[in-house]
């Protein structure tokens, strides 16, 4: 059988975020096919991963790589990421009042369809679409009408997230806490949704602070961030001893709170 | 040439051309004619308004009086092809043009279920009868307290007139388009629309000031309202002049009994733009709801004031103007709201929010509340703030360009007072331009 396709790799890479140096050497590769956590105490940088990966502007790369297939990243936009396939399940989704969820997703795929060169979607085609994908995460028709988010609950938010990558099929997908503040039935649906995507092309990385959620999304690897630096890999069983054990007999200091 | 001296030379250049209008009036009704001598004792004694005015410290109106504006000769060509390509494609309404103040009979297309409503000339209703009309003409402005209204009064001629008989209430709205031309030497026009709904009337009015041509002119519009015992009037007033065009609107309604009136001020066009609305509720039970919308760019100024006066008890006021502004561009929005010691269980809301997206744009807001009763419920709020960076790379991150992105949250931004428009179809109509804009607000201006 051939190797999986590398999908992301980054090299050595160090981050801030305003004056503070967040993450001081991250090494790590994903391959397709693949499911990775990233665990780790508050204020390990594990949100700075994520946004290193999506580009938030405020996150500063100052050294290393991050490459996806290949190609640097540290240049590019938000939106030439996520043309490019790359997707951020946010930890806290955004309320836009005044614009229509259904509008929203289909503006969004339809940017990337016509960045890969495809034709964009019609409203018909595109409803079609969002009905299939909504049965995934078990979402409420009334929520594509309503403003992006506004007044959702905390479950709806993250069930949004997941649909908007359903919709959007990317090949490197981030869930930045996606499991936090979630009751057990909502994890449940986001976490099927989340598995329903998993597949050979398509690499994902998921970022937690809580192990329960990777008894429903279980990983290829766990990896464990403690300020700023990849101290521990292992396989999935990796997660359940620091359930039993938690982060200190790694050596791993929680970092005081005001560091996040 | 200092302040003042600018000032009496604009003053003095008015009443040169005020000698020179009069005689081409013709005989003329007592009531008319003692209407633009009083409008007129204003302007000599008072001339035009000046920064040092409390009603004018946010907007200079120098540069208005700077410029030596003529009264155009006749009405500038304009034809139905071009009057078509600026109506709005949607919606099926009753069309009065009024080209540089003069109504076009040849441009105008009465709706045929529109019945008894019609717009009316007062050129030509005078010429039939020298006292049509008097008895609603400047009857609810006060032109000591609005210095451009006088100059308006002083330069009465045609007028478009509008009067729903008693208990009609009219199936399709009424658009009434003023065309300003450009024309070689800057002109002014003074626009006026008068519109009384007689009691249980309803009428929906779309007020559309646009222009042909590019360069300075100015436009002086005074719209007054009189709105009966228990009936309704809507307005939406729609600014999309040149943005080399001076632009002073002022608003007076007057409410009775039980009436209910509403207004939409969107404002996107002009260099230097004032308007004034003034509402007196003078009968229990009055409700009235003033929404606006200003977008601009470049070095455009665009200056809101609003003046809600409870003169009864149990009225009802809702205001909201939001601003966007961008380049260099200078939002103003004032709202006084008088609640008078009689006017007992007044509610009174008044909100103004504005997003500013242009580094060097600036925005005065100024909530004024004076309160003589004391069993009111009144409220007023201002914001001022920028595009929410959150939801910009949100927007982004899910592939969105950032120029769509900022042009998403500017119109959903706008979209609540849009959304409020009375006419269906309007605010779809209205989309292109409102998008025109909001692209030209996110223009950086260059120094």
């Amino acid at each position: 059988m051939p190797e999986p396709k590398t999908i992301l790799e980054l090299r050595d890479v160090h981050a801030r975020a305003g004056d503070a140096e967040i993450l001081k050497g991250i090494d790590l590769t994903l391959r397709g096919g693949e499911v990775h956590a990233i665990m780790g105490p508050n204020g390990s940088g594990k949100s700075t991963l994520a946004n290193v990966l999506a580009g938030r502007p405020t996150v500063e790369v100052t050294k290393g790589q991050v490459l996806f297939e290949g190609n640097d990243l540290t240049a590019l936009a938000p939106e030439e990421r996520a043309r490019a396939g790359i997707f951020l399940a946010f930890q806290y989704p955004v309320e836009i009042p005044g614009v229509a969820n259904m509008y929203f997703l289909k503006a969004a795929l339809n940017a990337l369809r016509s960045a890969r060169g495809e034709d964009e979607l019609d409203a018909i085609d595109f409803l079609s679409l969002a009905r299939e994908k909504m049965n995934l995460v078990e979402m409420d028709e009334k929520l594509m009408s309503r403003s992006v988010n506004e007044g959702f609950s905390g479950g709806e938010k993250k069930r949004n997230e997941i649909l908007q990558m359903a919709i959007l099929e990317p090949r490197l997908a981030i869930l930045d806490e996606t499991d936090s503040g979630l009751d057990i039935d909502a994890l449940r649906i986001v976490a099927s949704g989340v598995n329903a995507l998993r597949g050979p092309d398509r690499a994902m990385l998921v970022i937690t602070h809580y192990q329960r959620l990777l008894d429903y999304i279980v990983p290829d690897y766990v990896h464990v961030l403690s300020e700023g630096r990849i101290v521990h890999s292992g396989g999935k069983e990796l997660a359940l001893e620091l359930e039993k054990k938690g982060y200190g007999w790694l050596e791993v200091e929680p970092e005081p709170a005001a560091a996040q | 040439m200092s302040r003042e001296d600018a000032s009496i030379a604009a003053r003095d250049h008015y009443l040169a051309r005020h000698a020179a209008f009069v005689p081409t009036l013709g005989t003329e009704s007592g009531v008319l004619a003692s209407l633009r001598a009083e409008a007129l004792a204003v302007i000599r004694e008072h001339g035009l308004p000046n920064r040092r005015q409390e009603e004018w410290r946010y907007t200079n109106p120098a540069p208005i009086a700077a410029v030596p504006f003529e009264l155009p000769a006749s009405p500038g060509a304009v034809s139905r092809e071009q009057v078509e390509a600026l109506s709005f494609p949607v919606f099926a309404c009753s069309l009065y043009v009024f080209v540089d103040g003069r109504f076009d009979a040849g441009l105008s297309a009465p709706a045929a279920l529109s019945g008894e409503v019609r717009v009316e000339s007062l050129a030509a209703m005078r010429a039939a009868d020298p006292e049509s009309a008097v008895d609603l003409v400047g009857s609810t402005v006060d032109p000591k307290s609005h210095p451009f209204a006088a100059l308006n009064a002083a330069f009465l001629d045609d007028a478009a007139i509008l009067r729903v008989p008693r208990g009609f209430d009219a199936p399709q709205p009424v658009h009434v388009v003023n065309v300003a031309t450009a024309r070689s030497a800057p002109t002014v026009i003074h626009p006026r629309l008068v519109i009384e709904a007689e009691p249980g009337a309803r009428v929906h009015v779309i007020q559309d000031h646009v222009s042909l041509g590019t360069g300075p002119g100015f436009t002086n519009a005074v719209t007054e309202i009189r709105v009966r015992e228990n009936a309704e009037v809507s307005l939406t007033l729609i600014q999309r002049e040149d943005d080399a065009r001076f632009h002073v609107s002022n608003l007076a309604v007057v409410q009775e009994r039980d009436s209910r009136f509403g207004s939409h001020t969107l404002t996107f066009g002009g260099a230097l733009v004032r308007n004034d609305a003034t509402v007196r509720l003078l009968g229990e039970g009055a409700d009235c709801t003033l929404d606006g919308l200003f977008v601009g760019s470049g070095r455009q100024v665009l200056d809101n004031h609003t003046l809600v006066d409870h003169a009864v008890p149990r009225c009802t006021s809702r205001e909201l103007y939001k601003g966007i502004l961008g380049g260099a561009s200078r939002g103003v929005f004032r709202g006084r709201v008088i609640v008078r010691p009689d006017a007992q269980k007044t509610n009174a809301l008044q909100s103004n929010a504005n997003v500013l997206v242009g580094d060097k744009a600036e925005v005065d807001t100024k909530p004024q509340l004076e309160i003589w009763a004391d069993d009111v419920k009144c409220s007023h709020g201002s914001s001022i703030g920028q595009l929410d960076a959150e939801a910009l790379f949100y927007l982004r991150a899910r592939g969105l360009a950032e120029e769509d992105a900022r042009d998403l949250l500017t119109r959903a931004f706008a979209l609540a007072i849009l959304e409020g428009l009375p006419v269906p179809g309007l605010a779809e109509g209205l989309d292109g331009l409102l998008l025109d804009r909001l692209r030209r607000a996110h223009h950086e201006v260059s120094a």
